[in-house]
């Protein structure tokens, strides 16, 4: 009994995964024939509610990559791979605490900010490089431009608040 | 001793590890949070895009509709269907009398008290700055002097060919701009980043100057003020917008009236008249052709030389002069090979917009920009055989009516067929256009470049195909030509490539959907001809602006407009959800994925 309930249970969750990769797909199909420029999967794997690095996005796309590399991912390679994502919660978002405590570690002072400098070395020479692209967008929003830096706290909560 | 530096080893190795993780970490989360801005930002787009053809396609839909059923629902005689060809359609152009009367804007006082930019002709170039500078300080021009300029405007065009020829031989260099809808700050911004128009620095404005902005008004005036000051530099090129019927749905007309209480009538009236007199084309150095819309495979750029493009009131309905029996008929055989024929009107059985189709399983998928596979079990009906179907039906019901009005039994004649022998082919053929010529024009506007090869009708828009790749090439080598610049389309780049850089849409619209939701551009040409983009984004606000908080303004609005329009149609929504039709439009599967997003 208990396992007919699970093995439904597990079957209505498949096919609302199955919905939701399709959906997230579709937005970046632009000619409409189920494949995506591989720049994009990043995006949809992130949107679907997962945070990997980019280390992890690496792997991933190395799983739905064709043998010969297009260029393209295709939706029958990618929905399968990304349901067991899914249905084994990997990549789980980070949650506000533990960003907190990150930034805290880089801020050993404690001082409960960092400097726009100490910010830009972390974010562009540290674990996986910022672009500058990246590292303008971020600034642009976390940095208080009277003091010139970003107070972590304040931060996250204003884009946790934003995300929801 | 050895042991203490090797934990200060340690710890300094320890520390550093803890910085790369939480460097990472952050990273990490910074990327997914941005990876969703960017997906919104996406389905936002795609509403907006949607509700905006959508619009476009219910006008041409309507029109459509109206069109055959004053075709075929043709009452007894040659009177009553004159009567109601006249009831649906105001656009014949104004007869010579009438523009005549046109001329009689020098009657038009204008008071002492007004302060706005006074014009007399001909035109000199620091008039025209003046205008512009009049407009950038919000002042109005007398509804006099519109007329006078739009009449002067008139005498121009009416000279120029269909596909305008220009060389860069004569100015430096030649600077393309897109749509611009109304939006005059955005035209003063390129005046003003680019330089004004001079005999060294030629424009071609490309379209769609009017609707859906607020100063479309004083858009015209300022590009026809330099057309008629820098005959040889100054071009224009009509857009699908530049058309009194579209005009009535997105504001133009509106804006017209609004502005000019006494004089809009006549304004409109001429302008109906300008408009179709602007070129439909314009082709640089032999080499660049510039066009609105787009092309498709049976475009003919030797046939669209030689037509006169005056006929063509309006792209929305095509009261076409009846071809004779034959041509008729050679031309539906040409139709059934040909892919991208007019598809057949919406509301017949067999046309491949409508929703659900029995006949072909392959159809329709729920898509953005909604790329309906082309129908390949679709046999065009012969149309004489479904236009008896049609009379037969409503001959029946008419009848029923009348017996239960009380009226008599009316002895009714077999209707002949439309043929051009019915018809006076030189009353109509002095002012209609042929199916040919309406439909060369229509895809010159109204098409839109995708990336499959090939061509198919535009069931987005209602009007014009889209086309692939191989149909650009095509083109180009048949005409020897280099590349193409069209607009029509919004890009969040202001500029777009495509077909391996052979096709560039250009749009000079910013922030066209709401504040912070696209860049304007522009495109220089240079030595050879080569491209060089220019972008910019008229409002000081969105510059401050993070891409968060312009995406988050952005996806309200659009979250807002859909909410409007589903509000709108919330029971037809309703019996649509309840047939369980999954090939609802892409509207629907980018709102539920957006619920679902901020759930």
């Amino acid at each position: 009994m208990a396992d007919d309930r699970d093995r439904e249970g597990a079957e209505i969750a498949v096919a609302e995964f199955h919905k939701k990769i399709k959906e997230a797909f579709e937005v970046f199909d632009h000619e409409s024939n189920n494949t995506v420029d591989v720049r994009e999967i990043g995006t949809i794997i992130r949107s679907l509610g997962c945070c990997p690095s980019e280390g992890e996005l690496h792997d991933l796309i190395a799983e739905v990559e064709e043998e010969e590399p297009t260029g393209y991912i295709r939706f029958e390679k990618f929905l399968p791979v990304m349901t067991e994502v899914l249905l084994e919660r990997r990549y789980r978002p980070i949650p506000e605490d533990t960003l907190h405590r990150a930034f805290e570690v880089l801020d050993p002072a404690k001082r409960g900010f960092l400097s726009k400098e100490e910010l830009i070395k972390y974010m562009t020479e540290e674990g996986e490089p910022f672009s500058q692209e990246e590292m303008e967008e971020m600034l642009s929003a976390a940095i208080d431009p009277e003091s010139n830096s970003i107070h972590y706290k304040d931060y996250i909560t204003m884009m946790v608040i934003d995300e929801n | 001793m050895g042991s203490g530096t090797s934990t200060q080893h340690h710890f300094a190795f320890q520390n550093a590890e803890k910085a790369f993780k939480a460097a990472v970490l952050i990273q990490r989360w910074y990327r997914r949070y941005m990876a969703r801005l960017e997906m919104r930002r996406h389905c936002t787009w795609s509403i907006f895009q949607s509700i905006e053809y959508a619009g476009q396609q219910d006008q041409v839909k309507l029109h459509n509709f109206f069109s055959y059923l004053v075709d075929h629902f043709t009452p007894n005689n040659h009177n009553e269907r004159d009567f109601l060809n006249r009831m649906f359609t105001e656009e014949r152009s104004p007869q010579d009398s009438e523009m005549e009367s046109c001329r009689d804007y020098e009657s038009i006082e204008v008071p002492d008290s007004y302060t706005g930019p006074r014009l007399s002709f001909p035109l000199l170039p620091d008039h025209a700055t003046a205008l512009v500078e009049a407009f950038r300080v919000k002042q109005r021009l007398h509804a006099r002097y519109v007329l006078n300029l739009l009449y002067e405007a008139r005498k121009h065009l009416v000279q120029l060919p269909n596909i305008n020829r220009v060389s860069t031989c004569y100015s430096e260099e030649i600077t393309v701009c897109g749509d611009l809808h109304g939006q005059l700050d955005d035209l003063i911004f390129i005046f003003y980043k680019n330089g004004l128009p001079s005999p060294e620095r030629a424009y071609v404005f490309n379209g769609d100057f009017v609707d859906r902005g607020k100063d479309s008004v004083e858009i015209l005036m300022v590009l026809f003020a330099f057309m008629l000051v820098y005959p040889k530099e100054f071009h224009l090129n009509r857009g699908n917008h530049e058309d009194h019927m579209v005009n009535l749905r997105y504001g133009f007309t509106k804006e017209v009236m609004h502005k000019y209480k006494t004089h809009g009538k006549k304004i409109l009236k001429l302008l109906q008249d300008v408009f179709c007199w602007l070129p439909l084309a314009t082709l640089v150095d032999e080499k660049v052709l510039i066009l609105h819309g787009g092309v498709s495979d049976m475009t003919d750029l030797e046939f669209l030389a030689k037509l006169d493009r005056h006929k063509i009131v309006s792209t929305m309905r095509c009261k076409t002069r009846k071809e004779d029996k034959k041509q008729a008929e050679e031309k539906g055989k040409a139709n059934q090979t040909s892919s991208a024929g007019t598809p057949s009107p919406w509301f017949l059985p067999q046309s491949h917009s409508l929703p659900t189709l029995p006949l072909c399983p392959s159809t329709q998928k729920a898509h953005r920009a909604g790329r309906s596979s082309s129908v390949p079990c679709r046999v065009p009906l012969d149309p004489k055989e479904l236009s008896h179907w049609v009379r037969h039906s409503v001959d029946l019901e008419l009848e029923r009516c009348r017996q239960q009005a009380g009226f008599p039994e009316l002895k009714e004649k077999e209707e002949p067929l439309p043929l051009a022998s019915e018809a006076d082919p030189e009353a109509e053929g002095r002012r209609e256009p042929t199916q040919e010529e309406w439909s060369q024009v229509v895809d010159i506007l109204w098409s839109d470049p995708m990336a499959q090869e090939g061509c198919k009708a535009n069931t987005i828009r209602g009007g014009g195909c889209y086309f692939g790749p191989n149909v650009t090439e095509r083109l180009l080598q048949k005409y020897n030509l280099q590349f193409l610049i069209r607009s029509h389309e919004c890009k969040p780049e202001g500029y777009e490539f495509c077909h391996s850089r052979k096709v560039l849409t250009i749009f000079s619209a910013s922030n066209y959907y709401e504040v912070g939701s696209n860049r304007g551009a522009y495109v220089k040409l240079g030595p050879a001809l080569t491209p060089h983009i220019v972008q910019f984004q008229a409002n000081k606000a969105t510059h401050t602006l993070t891409m968060r908080q312009r995406i988050s303004r952005v996806g309200e609005s659009a979250l807002r407009a859909l909410r409007e329009k589903l509000f709108a149609h919330s029971s037809d929504l309703l019996v649509e959800f309840k047939k369980h039709d999954k090939d609802k439009t892409a509207l629907l599967s980018s709102q539920l994925y957006h619920n679902q997003e901020t759930q």
